[in-house]
C-alpha cells in the first residue's frame, strides 16, 4: 500500500505544477488571448524564484517573485499584443524563444547554488492516518493551494458578475465593446493574471519540485499546460482533473523504473509528450464539439473602432 | 497622446525597414545590457558585427550557422505563408540527422563517394516522415498542429538520445552516448581545403532560388499562400486546405531533415546527444525577420549567424555567457513585431487637450 501511497502524493505534486500554470493561461484564453509564451514565462520565473530563494532563503518570497516575473513577461505580451495588433502565435513564440535565451544568461551565475533544506509539511492529526495521510495530507501548502484556486475560479467564472465579463469579452470583444466594457484593459488584466499563475508555476519547480536551476528546467511543461486548457474544454475542474492525470503519466516512469520494468529511460521520458499528442488527438477529433466550448474570440485581435 | 492610425495601404517601404528599424532596437538595448554588465559595448557590438566577417575562416563558421537556418527558414516560410504553425522544426532537424546517421552507419572503405547524397537525402526522408506525424494527427483528427510539432521535439530528442546510449552506441567507445565515427564516403564535400565550409552552401543557395521561384512563380505556390491569407477566398476558388496543409509541412519537414543531415554528415561525423543546436527555433526568428521571402531569409539567417558566433567570441574573450546569444534573438524577434506595426498603421501624435475640447463641444 505505501508505495501507492507514494505514488499518489507524487501525482498530486506534479500535477500542481501543470495545474497552476494552466488555470492561468485558461484565464487569459476565456478573455480571447493565447499566450504560447507560457514555457518561456515560467524559465523566466523559475529563475526569478530561484535566485530570490538563494539571497532571501524566503520560498514564500521566491514564489512572489516567479509570479511578478511572469506578470511582467506578460505584460510585454500583452501590450504587443493588445494594442500594437501583432500576432499572438508568433508574440508568443518570441516570449518563449526570449525567456529560453534569457532565462539561461540570467541563470549562469545560480547553476552551483543549492537552496537550504526543503520544508516539510504535514497537516497535524490527519497526516497520521494509514494511507491516507502520506497520499493526501503531507503536502506543500501549494498542492492545497491549486486545488482552492481551482474552485474560487470555478466561482469566478460562472457565478460572479466579472466573470460573465470576462467570458463576454472572450466570446465577442465587439459586443463588450459596444456594452462599454473597456476590453483591451480586460484583456490585459486577464493576461497579467495569466502571467503571474504561470510564474507561481515555474517559481514552484524551481524552489520546490526540483529545487534547484538549470538551464530549460521547465522542459515543455508549459507547452502542456497549454495543450491542457484545450483538453479540459476551457473548465477549471477539468483543468485540475487533467493535469493530475498529466502528472500520473509522468510519475508512472519513476514508479516503473523503481519496479524494475526493463525500458530505456529515454523511451519513458517521451511518455508524457506522447500523452499529450494522443489527449489531444482524441479530444480534437470532433471539432464541433471543440468549436462548442472554445472561446469564441481565440485568437483574433480585437481593434475598437475599425 | 501617440495614437496609432490605421494606414488606408500596407506601407512597402515600413516592410522592408522594419526589420532594419528591429535591428537598431536591438543593438540599441544590447549596448545597454553591455553597459549594465560593466563590459565595453563597442568592444561588444565589434564581437557581434565585425570579428564574424573579418577572416576567410570566420566567413567560413559564419556560413555553417547560415546555411541550415536558410534551409530550414525557407521550409517554414512556406509553412507560415499557408497560415501552417510548424513549430518543430527542431525535431524534424533530429530525424534527419538520426536517418542520415542511419544511413551513414550501413557505408564501409569501399562504399563509393556518391554515398553522401544518399545519405542527404535520408535525412530528407527523416524530416518529412516526422513532418507528416504532425500533417496527419491534423488532417485526421484535427490536433492543433502548433502543439503536436512541439510535444515531438521532445519525443525526437529522447529517441535519439535512446539510439546513441542503446542500440547505436559505439561498442569501441569507452561507453561515451555516441555512434561510430561514420565512414568517409559519407561525408558532405568540402569547398575549400582548410576551412569547413561544405557543399551545403550550395544547395542552400539553389534552395533559395528554387523557394523563390515556387512561391512566387508558380501556380502551386500561389494556391499555398491564397489559403494563408484567405482561407475561405481558397476555398471558393476550390484550392484544397488539406493539400495545402500537408504540401507545407512535408516541405518544412524535408528542408529540416536536410539541414540535420547536413550537420550529422558534415561538421559532426558521428550522432552524439548534442546534435540538437535550437536551430530549428531560431529559424522560426529567421523565417520572420526575413520578411518570409526567401532572399530575405539569407540576409537574416546571416545576422542570426552573427549573433551565434558574436555569442561564442563574447564568452571566450569577454567573459560573458554565450546565452546572450539567445537573449538577442528573442529581442530581435519581439522588435520586430512590435515594428511591424507600422506597415498597417502610422503613429499621429494627438494633443490631450484638444480631443478632451472636442469631446466637451460635443
Amino acid at each position: 500500500m505505501e508505495p501507492i501511497a507514494l505514488l499518489i502524493a507524487a501525482t498530486m505534486n506534479a500535477g500542481t505544477v501543470l495545474a497552476i500554470a494552466s488555470l492561468g493561461l485558461l484565464i487569459n484564453e476565456r478573455a480571447g488571448i493565447v499566450n504560447l509564451g507560457a514555457e518561456g514565462m515560467m524559465l523566466v520565473a523559475a529563475i526569478a524564484g530561484f535566485a530570490t530563494g538563494v539571497h532571501t532563503g524566503n520560498d514564500w518570497l521566491a514564489f512572489a517573485a516567479g509570479a511578478g516575473a511572469g506578470a511582467a513577461m506578460a505584460l510585454l505580451f500583452g501590450v504587443l499584443v493588445i494594442w500594437l495588433n501583432t500576432n499572438q502565435y508568433a508574440s508568443g513564440l518570441a516570449l518563449s524563444l526570449f525567456g529560453v535565451g534569457f532565462s539561461a544568461f540570467v541563470g549562469i551565475r545560480y547553476t552551483q547554488e543549492r537552496l537550504g533544506d526543503r520544508p516539510r509539511f504535514e497537516i497535524p492529526g490527519l497526516a497520521d492516518l494509514p494511507f491516507v495521510g502520506p497520499a493526501f495530507f503531507k503536502h506543500h501548502p501549494m498542492v492545497y493551494i491549486a486545488i482552492v484556486l481551482t474552485v474560487v475560479l470555478a466561482w469566478f467564472l460562472y457565478r460572479s458578475r466579472a466573470g460573465l465579463v470576462l467570458r463576454a469579452v472572450g466570446e465577442s470583444p465587439e459586443s463588450a465593446h459596444a456594452l462599454g466594457y473597456p476590453v483591451r484593459r480586460i484583456r490585459l488584466l486577464a493576461v497579467l493574471a495569466g502571467g503571474a499563475l504561470c510564474g507561481l508555476a515555474g517559481a514552484y519547480i524551481s524552489v520546490i519540485y526540483t529545487p534547484l536551476w538549470v538551464e530549460g528546467m521547465i522542459a515543455g511543461k508549459g507547452w502542456i499546460a497549454l495543450a491542457l486548457t484545450t483538453f479540459a474544454t476551457w473548465r477549471p475542474a477539468r483543468v485540475l482533473l487533467g493535469a493530475y492525470l498529466f502528472g500520473g503519466v509522468t510519475m508512472l516512469q519513476f514508479h516503473l523504473q523503481g519496479q524494475g520494468v526493463q525500458i530505456a529511460s529515454q523511451l519513458l521520458t517521451m511518455l508524457p509528450y506522447l500523452a499529450t499528442i494522443v489527449v489531444l488527438v482524441l479530444i480534437s477529433r470532433n471539432p464541433t464539439f471543440i468549436r462548442v466550448n472554445m472561446p469564441a474570440s481565440l485568437g483574433k485581435p480585437f481593434y475598437p473602432g475599425s | 497622446m501617440l495614437k496609432l492610425e490605421a494606414r488606408a495601404n500596407p506601407s512597402r517601404a515600413m516592410s522592408v525597414a522594419s526589420p532594419l528599424l528591429a535591428l537598431a532596437i536591438t543593438v540599441l538595448i544590447g549596448i545597454g545590457l553591455f553597459v549594465i554588465l560593466d563590459k565595453d559595448p563597442v568592444r561588444g557590438l565589434q564581437m557581434f558585427f565585425v570579428e564574424p566577417l573579418k577572416s576567410g575562416y570566420q566567413l567560413s563558421e559564419l556560413a555553417m550557422k547560415a546555411v541550415p537556418l536558410v534551409l530550414i527558414a525557407l521550409g517554414l516560410a512556406v509553412c507560415f505563408r499557408s497560415n501552417v504553425w510548424n513549430i518543430g522544426a527542431e525535431g524534424q532537424f533530429i530525424l534527419g540527422a538520426i536517418f542520415a546517421g542511419g544511413m551513414a552507419m550501413q557505408a564501409g572503405p569501399e562504399t563509393g563517394r556518391w554515398f553522401f547524397v544518399i545519405v542527404l537525402l535520408a535525412g530528407v526522408v527523416g524530416g518529412m516522415v516526422w513532418a507528416a506525424i504532425t500533417a496527419g494527427l491534423r488532417d485526421g483528427f484535427n490536433a492543433n498542429e502548433i502543439l503536436v510539432s512541439l510535444m515531438l521535439v521532445y519525443v525526437a530528442d529522447m529517441l535519439l538520445s535512446y539510439l546513441v546510449y542503446g542500440p547505436w552506441k559505439d561498442p569501441a567507445g569507452f561507453n561515451f552516448p555516441q555512434t561510430i565515427t561514420f565512414a568517409d564516403a559519407t561525408k558532405v564535400p568540402r569547398l575549400f581545403t582548410g576551412l569547413r565550409v561544405n557543399i551545403g552552401l550550395v544547395i542552400a543557395l539553389v534552395m533559395v532560388a528554387v523557394f523563390t521561384v515556387f512561391l512566387f512563380r508558380t501556380y502551386q505556390g500561389l494556391k499555398l499562400q491564397v489559403g494563408g491569407l484567405a482561407p475561405m477566398a481558397a476555398r471558393y476558388a476550390g484550392f484544397s486546405s488539406r493539400q495545402a496543409l500537408w504540401t507545407a509541412l512535408l516541405v518544412s519537414g524535408g528542408m529540416a531533415g536536410l539541414a540535420g543531415a547536413l550537420e550529422a554528415a558534415g561538421p559532426l561525423g558521428q550522432l552524439t546527444p548534442h546534435v540538437p543546436s535550437g536551430y530549428g527555433f531560431a529559424a522560426i526568428i529567421v523565417a520572420f525577420v526575413g520578411r518570409l521571402n526567401p532572399v530575405g531569409i539569407v540576409f537574416s539567417a546571416i545576422l542570426m549567424s552573427m549573433f551565434y558566433i558574436g555569442g561564442e567570441l563574447a564568452q571566450s574573450r569577454m567573459g560573458l555567457p554565450k546565452s546572450i546569444t539567445g537573449v538577442f534573438q528573442g529581442l530581435l524577434l519581439f522588435a520586430l513585431l512590435a515594428c511591424d506595426t507600422l506597415i498597417h498603421h502610422r503613429i499621429r501624435w494627438q494633443r490631450g487637450a484638444r480631443v478632451a475640447t472636442a469631446r466637451q463641444e460635443a
